[in-house]
């Protein structure tokens, strides 16, 4: 019997995977998906928690959050080509002044 | 064992392999195809969750639009894989003794029993009304500020986008 426990188990697991992704990767891109996959743990507790105690609110946020995320991308996405064009690399290693 | 806690194995385990996928992989193009498996997944998670509408938002918007979006500017900025770095050992430590902090704080909180705040009496069982109605009676300043917010998205990534930022 699969209970509320084990989808919170694998939206924690998710979750730590993308902070992994976030401290350990260098490439700027790569970190961006890793923030992707700490919303979707995010959003697979909503569901969960929506599921388990009858109220549809959870489902209503999480559709909140899929749009948001979708608006987040596309200026996330434009933020990293405009350093690209600026300083040729998308290394977090080497983005690491304010002043462009 | 029966078939939706078969689904929900394979799914959630398929998931967490293409999370570790996604953060492994030296190229990036490989990541962001192994990040479109996980969102494909996790869309499976929302049908046994009988999130039907979410499932569908997640295939199109996150499969579709944001990977697309993805892969685009990838191949747009030619990256090449990245080569093996240097290995820190004090940065090692420090990122062991995060995680396993992280982790110790998960197995306390998930090991008892959660108590919901507050609990429906319905099953609203899927319906999609139960999840939409919401949307459009309790939930409408919020809906039409995310319009709006779309808008200024746009608009602040067509600027962004400009060769000569002034």
């Amino acid at each position: 019997m699969i209970t509320l426990n084990h989808y919170l188990w694998v939206s924690g697991l998710l979750f730590a995977l993308g902070i992994a992704g976030v401290i350990l990767r260098r490439n700027a891109l790569v970190v961006f998906m890793a923030l992707e996959m700490n919303l979707n743990a995010a959003n697979l507790a909503l569901v969960a928690f929506s599921k388990f105690n009858k109220i549809a609110d959870g489902q209503v946020l999480v559709f909140f959050i899929i749009a948001i995320a979708a608006a987040e991308v596309a200026v996330g996405l434009a933020i990293i080509v405009a350093l690209f064009r600026r300083k040729q690399t998308v290394s977090l290693d080497e983005l690491n002044s304010m002043k462009l | 064992m029966n078939a939706h806690d078969i689904l929900f194995w394979f799914f959630s385990i398929a998931m967490l392999l293409c999370g570790v996928l996604v953060i492994a992989n030296r190229n990036p193009i490989h990541s962001a195809l192994a990040l479109v498996l996980l969102f494909v997944c996790m869309a499976g998670l929302f049908v046994l969750l009988e999130a039907f509408f979410l499932a569908a938002i997640q295939v199109l918007v996150y499969a579709g639009a944001v990977m697309v979006l993805f892969l685009f500017v990838i191949m747009l900025l030619d990256l090449k894989a990245s080569e093996r770095r240097k290995f820190r050992f004090l940065a090692a430590v420090g990122g062991v003794v995060v995680a396993g902090a992280l982790a110790w704080e998960f197995a306390i909180i998930l090991n008892r029993p959660i108590k919901p705040l507050l609990t429906g009496t319905t099953d609203f069982g899927g319906s999609l009304e139960a999840v939409v109605k919401p949307l459009f009676s309790r939930y409408m300043l919020p809906f039409e500020v995310t319009a709006l917010l779309l808008l200024v998205a746009m608009v602040g990534v067509v600027l962004l986008s400009k060769k000569d930022m002034k």
